[in-house]
């Protein structure tokens, strides 16, 4: 059996549905999701989408243009300045759409979008619908899908992208309700598969979030861009590292180290709290490193302090974090401050696109947090991971859709055969008894990367960590899985993942090692200075001929920003 | 406050692919600490000691849906139900109701996807849409709030004892994402396409026993919805009675 599609989307969070529901009124559509759509990590999402809508009595000035610039700044020059201006022109159209389409967003006195203020705007930009925004807009995409009558396939788990003579023909699925290996063939691929954050032990991410899509198109060929670029978010609630937004900050809240004191005035005087996350999240670090923090059996914290905000505002704004606090760690945050400590949350890097979400193998699309345009460049600004994910999924169907009528793409079956045998001969290879079981690779490898790749990094840490990712490699090669059935083999499904991000691994650790400078989310103890001269420029990362990373260089796009010192 | 050192997990374990071997339940000892969850002991199990065992999961913190199951007797999520919540060290975890197993945890959610796509889950708009956003109170908004929050779970569809004995039945979550669009101040549906649930299979199949209330993880209140939504109908039906027009 062969599926067909003109154009086959994977993954059904923000940007695979934003991009369906574009192009499903004129081609024949297909979207894939390893989850039913509703349960995609876009669900998560807390604290808001920014957009210059101007709502907010005390930002009436804003516009896209420092939107804009303030995406900028926050990326540290790194992010392409055209990208960014797309991105920031698009923004408010992108939200009163999906408004229209149903959005419940919180609303001011006057009826209009509620916006506040996040980290690193120089404006009240962000609208919200409370603290779950990426519910109220994923629900808003699905259900939009849902009256579109978008063809949607759940629980379909894509284990190989293929390409082959430089052009995509389409995927390999495992169904796994029936257990079928199914090749699927379409003339457009378009990723919106989501980040990685998986590799790391401690991560605000769900557990899907593994990074495979970004894994299977680097197999396949298709470059990286800035994998070394790791987003930190500062406040995740210990043991756990559930996120609880910046919109506690935005809100008002304070962070307050073992002495008391809002330590944020002696690193970002102006900012405060609300100096952008990578900022944040190393301040809070140097805090607990230097004894500062409170200890739990659960690890070194600082406090997120809530209280002064009040039952009602709380209750009104935050609810969500209220309830998780309450179920996860057993803490009122109307009465108690919340403990936190930073970790992994988001993917700056991911696969190399340009604004049309095309990469460079020909039928082949990604977008959203999979995807690096770069919009983020080398530190992501809370709000503005739902807007990637909205406008590329639209700029992305819309280029697709100029495109595609021109185009002469004609996907082969054979290549997709010949992956099909491929796959089954690596899944039966995977069945064989004997071997290490996979989670115990997953949890070296996400040892690894936290206690050397994470907010603070040095040469020698990284040179350690290249080895030990290089050598959990090898023990891959013989991994077991306990049973050979292939429906509903949750095992099975972590194994064929953990060979993707292992690859995903090893390019976000040879980029930071390579980069021997500090920008953004990037910090070497060893090179502490942003270096415009030799480093202001793209990691790309290609796969070689044995599996591992060959790194070359790409500009970086500047407008009319030049880059300048990062003060807040 | 945990109850010892060694938990016992007795976990039901079928699958549909081998219909002839009868589901039974397996046990497993683990070691737990405090602070732990049914999922994250879970995991543990199906990483360390079982790699074969079945059950959904992603985000870990309530508002995917994915885990929803039966866990001592009472449907949660399986990621915001801690261990040490119990009078036991023994903790029973079963298949959602209601629905046909496909392996172990993992149920066939298709029935309940189905209903939610019968109630127009979607926004109807017929006026031409602004240049902005339409307009809505912070009023408006709140009416909606309770509803908004439904994160498909379908912890209430196993929940409920309508569905037990007549799967026709739209059931709570689809009844509370009609309510949910129905009582948006932005949204033209006509009047009439309520009356596709005014019946048995619809608003007035529901016992009003709150089964659904008890389940629910997020406190989406099904009930009230479906109560709202009779009032709508009568309403309807009573402006219908002294010739009062649709708009």
């Amino acid at each position: 059996m062969m599926l067909n599609h003109d154009i086959l989307i994977v993954g059904g969070g923000l940007t695979g549905l934003r991009a369906a529901v574009g192009l499903c009124d004129k081609f024949n559509v297909g979207l894939i999701s390893k989850v039913y759509p509703v349960r995609s990590h876009s669900i998560a999402a807390q604290g808001g989408i920014n957009a210059s809508l101007a709502n907010n009595p005390d930002g009436r000035d804003d516009t896209w243009e420092k939107h804009a610039f303030d995406t900028i700044k926050g990326s540290d020059y790194l992010g392409d300045q055209n990208a960014i201006e797309i991105m920031c022109k698009e923004a408010p159209g992108v939200v009163y759409e999906m408004e229209h389409w149903g959005c419940p967003f919180s609303r001011f006195p006057d009826g209009t979008i509620a916006q506040r203020p996040f980290g690193g705007g120089g404006f009240p930009r962000t609208c919200f619908s409370a603290d779950i925004t990426g519910h109220s807009l994923l629900n808003t995409l699905y259900e939009r899908a849902v009256y579109k009558k978008v063809k949607i396939y759940p629980e379909w788990f894509v284990i190989a992208l293929c390409v082959d003579d430089g052009q995509c023909h389409g995927v390999i699925v495992l169904d796994m309700k029936s257990g079928k290996l199914i090749p699927v063939r379409a003339k457009v691929t378009i990723f919106g598969t989501g980040g990685y954050g998986r590799v790391y032990r401690n991560s605000t991410n769900a557990l899907i979030n593994t990074g495979s899509g970004i894994g299977m198109a680097y197999k396949a060929g298709v470059p990286l861009k800035d994998m070394e670029f790791v987003q930190f978010h500062p406040t995740t609630l210990i043991g756990t590292n559930i996120l609880m937004t910046e919109g506690c900050r935005g809100e008002g809240g304070y962070l307050l180290n073992n002495k008391g004191e809002r330590f944020m005035q002696k690193y970002a005087p102006g900012a405060m709290e609300l100096a952008p996350r990578d900022i944040v999240s190393r301040c809070i670090m140097t805090e607990m490193e230097e004894g500062r923090g409170f200890e739990h059996p659960l690890g070194t914290y600082i406090q997120l302090d809530l209280r002064h905000l009040g039952e009602k505002k709380i209750s009104e704004r935050l609810p969500g974090i209220r309830s998780i606090c309450i179920d996860f760690i057993g803490i009122d945050p109307v009465k108690e401050p919340i403990p936190i400590m930073p970790s992994q949350h988001y993917s700056m890097g991911g696969i190399d696109v340009n604004e049309k979400g095309a990469s460079s193998v020909k039928g082949f699309y990604a977008a959203g947090e999979c995807a690096c345009v770069s919009v983020h460049g080398a530190n992501r600004l809370g709000g503005n991971s739902l807007l990637d994910t909205i406008v590329f999924g639209k700029l992305t169907a819309q280029a697709i859709e100029e495109d595609l009528p021109k185009s002469k793409l004609k996907p082969k079956e054979k290549p997709l055969l010949a992956l099909k045998k491929e796959m089954e001969k690596k899944i039966s290879a995977l069945s064989q008894p004997g071997g290490e079981r996979p989670y115990k690779l997953a949890a070296d490898l996400g040892a690894v990367m936290n206690e050397k790749v994470g907010i603070f990094r040095t040469k020698k840490e990284l040179v350690q960590a290249l080895d030990e990712v290089i050598k959990i490699k090898e023990r891959y090669k013989k991994v077991s899985i306990s049973s050979a059935d292939l429906h509903m083999n949750f095992e099975l499904q972590n194994a064929l993942e953990l060979e993707n991000m292992l690859d995903v691994a090893h390019t976000i650790v040879l980029g930071a090692l390579l980069r021997e400078e500090s920008r953004g989310a990037h910090f070497r103890r060893d090179f502490p200075k942003r270096n415009d001269k030799k480093w202001l420029k793209h990691t790309i990362a290609k796969i070689g001929k044995k599996g591992e990373p060959l790194i070359s260089f790409k500009e970086v796009k500047i407008t009319k920003y030049q880059p300048m010192e990062r003060k807040y | 406050m945990i109850k010892s050192d060694f938990y016992t997990f007795k976990i039901l374990r079928y699958d549909a692919k081998e219909p002839k071997k009868d589901p039974y339940f397996a046990l497993y000892k683990i070691r737990v600490i405090p602070g732990l969850t049914v999922l994250g002991m879970l995991l543990r199990i199906r990483d360390e000691i079982d790699g074969t065992l079945s059950f959904r999961s992603s985000c870990r913190s309530a508002i995917c849906g994915s885990c929803a199951m039966v866990i001592n007797g009472k449907i949660d999520l399986a990621c915001r139900t801690q261990v040490a919540v119990f009078e036991t060290d023994t903790i029973i975890l079963e298949p959602l109701p209601n629905f046909e197993v496909i392996k172990d945890l993992v149920v066939d959610m298709t029935p309940f996807w189905q209903m939610y796509e019968k109630v127009q889950p979607y926004l109807v708009r017929k006026s031409p849409e602004p240049e902005k956003e339409i307009y809505q109170s912070e009023n408006d908004r709140k009416k909606i709030d309770q509803f908004v929050n439904c994160i498909l779970c379908a912890c209430c569809y196993g929940a409920c004892p309508v569905l037990n004995r007549d799967e026709n039945y739209a059931g709570p979550a689809a009844l509370a994402k009609l309510q949910r669009f129905s009582a948006d101040s932005r949204d033209e549906r006509a009047t009439g396409v309520l009356e596709k649930f005014n019946n048995e299979q619809g608003v007035w199949g529901c016992d009003t026993v709150f089964r659904c209330i008890d389940a629910c993880p997020k406190d989406v209140r099904p009930t009230d919805g479906i109560v709202g939504l009779r009032k709508t109908l009568l309403k309807n039906k009573a402006k219908e009675l002294l010739g009062v027009k649709e708009k």
